[in-house]
């Protein structure tokens, strides 16, 4: 289980969280890019064996949204890579 | 490859069991082949056992990481079922499952197939207006899907004692899908490993890949693995949810996450449960195995995750789930845990095709794909060998995501 930071109420336990996706990037115009890109942003996510950025919802807490980075092989929170900052 | 019969079985009794034969051989690796699969599961062993029948590709290097039958073959829960949504995906499963039927004589290898039947329990009023649009499409297909009143649900499981009218999800009523059944997952390893054996492929344990290997034009050329260059014109990934982490090593992005999926089995007891569980709106699923054991399967833990263990809450999660509706499980002990972490596609069906890499070849987003086996092994086999898709699986192409044309399965499988 994991031990998510809440901004507001410090590390809870990730029963008191609903999951929310992996974080994408931003929604593309589709009138501008490439067919490709846009099948890309819609379908790929990155899914690397390491770090991946995804949303949390403190449902059964306070109610926030938050992102971190979690390890795919530990389900430890880590710090941004240091080339996505 | 000795026939197993019930004079083998004799003749080597009255040896003491000394002489039988090996089920495969342990050849040493050559530098080149025709074709090589990576990953030696299910869909790898399939893949290659249907090239050699049905297509004469013979000269085959099946590669495995760890040991032949070892990776999600062996962590899943065995439920065999054709009960999907669209139109693409209910013949193909309808094939697997009736490939699946035959398999102990195709492959002269005892599947302990047990074609139980499948129970939904129903809690909820939008599940119950799901499974019925599937049973109208499923009827097209020849797969069969039937409503029961919850009076009958429970008397042919006695066990269902929770989810009464004062229930948070009292019981609505059971949907019955005949088709479904279980059988033995090593069978089916060792089956499909020992008669693609006998036709000349070969099967590499200990061998893990660690690269692709593409040629000058960019078409693939071989692998790398932990016991030097195998070169091939033609790969085929079978590697579950390790796919991405393998065609990243060719440049090539998929659109599929991995996930991991659970299971837990109880102590044997005695015969209590005749048919295929499954609580859709709780998250659960179970059957009993030939031993007695109940085989429980949960949903999965949601974020990605390439780890093969539990995690505790939702271990915690499915066994209360079943709790309410099982009451009586309460003093069942639970004996070994694990998961599995396997790869799913955007839209929740699988990804059959040869890739944007000329030779590559993937077979992927299998999220229930041990009922797959047999039908995914031979249409794969047919793509690899001729080179156009099997009418079965051609909807499963990565063309689907160039087109938008997606076949939506989410929320037909544990996956939601």
């Amino acid at each position: 289980m994991l031990l998510i930071p809440c901004p507001f109420c410090g590390a809870r336990s990730e029963s008191e969280f609903i999951y929310g996706g992996p974080v994408r990037a931003a929604r593309p115009d589709p009138n501008v890019v490439s067919d490709a890109d846009w099948v890309d942003y819609l379908t790929v996510v990155p899914n690397p064996l390491g770090p991946v950025q995804e949303h949390w919802w403190h449902a059964r807490g306070c109610g926030e949204w938050l992102t971190i980075w979690r390890d795919t092989r530990t389900h430890d929170i880590v710090e941004a890579p240091d080339e996505i900052e | 490859m000795q026939k197993y019969s019930l004079f083998s079985l004799a003749r080597n009794a009255l040896s003491g069991h000394r002489n039988w034969p090996l089920a495969w051989r342990s050849p040493p690796l050559k530098d080149r082949y025709d074709v090589v699969v990576i990953g030696a599961g299910g869909h790898g062993l399939a893949t290659a056992y249907y090239l050699a029948k049905e297509f004469g590709v013979i000269n085959i290097a099946v590669l495995e990481r760890g040991w032949l039958g070892g990776g999600n073959i062996a962590r899943n829960t065995v439920t065999i079922r054709s009960n999907y949504m669209r139109d693409a995906s209910i013949p193909f499963y309808v094939k697997s499952v009736a490939m699946y039927e035959g398999l102990t004589r195709e492959l002269n290898f005892n599947m302990m197939h047990s074609k139980r039947t499948m129970v939904d329990v129903v809690q909820t009023w939008p599940k119950l207006r799901e499974l019925r649009r599937r049973q109208l499409v499923m009827d097209i297909y020849g797969s069969t899907y039937e409503q029961i009143t919850t009076a009958e649900l429970r008397r042919r499981i006695p066990a269902l004692t929770g989810g009464g009218p004062e229930a948070r999800l009292p019981v609505i009523c059971g949907m019955v899908h005949t088709d479904a059944g279980v059988n033995r997952h090593d069978a089916v390893a060792w089956g499909y490993a020992r008669a693609a054996d006998a036709m000349g492929v070969e099967i590499h344990q200990q061998t893990a890949v660690h690269s692709l290997l593409r040629g000058a034009q960019g078409a693939i050329e071989g692998v790398a693995t932990s016991r030097g260059t195998v070169r091939a014109n033609k790969v085929v990934v079978a590697v579950s949810g390790h796919t991405t982490t393998l065609t990243e090593t060719a440049g090539l992005r998929l659109p599929l996450r991995t996930m991991n999926l659970t299971a837990f089995v109880s102590e044997p007891v005695q015969p209590l449960i005749d048919v295929i569980v499954n609580c859709p709106d709780s998250g659960f699923y179970f059957s009993q195995s030939d031993k007695g054991e109940m085989v429980i399967g949960g949903a999965p833990d949601m974020g990605q995750s390439f780890r093969r263990d539990i995690k505790q809450h939702v271990f915690e999660d499915t066994v209360s789930a079943m709790l309410s509706l099982f009451p009586r499980f309460k003093k069942l002990k639970l004996l070994r845990q694990w998961g599995g972490h396997l790869d799913i596609a955007h839209d929740a069906s699988p990804i059959m095709d040869q890739t944007e890499v000329p030779g590559l070849f993937v077979t992927a987003g299998w999220w229930g794909g041990y009922k797959a086996i047999p039908a995914g092994g031979l249409t794969l086999a047919h793509l690899v060998a001729k080179g156009a898709p099997h009418p079965l699986m051609a909807a499963f192409t990565l063309d689907r995501f160039r087109h938008l044309d997606f076949v939506m399965e989410a929320g037909t499988t544990t996956a939601r």
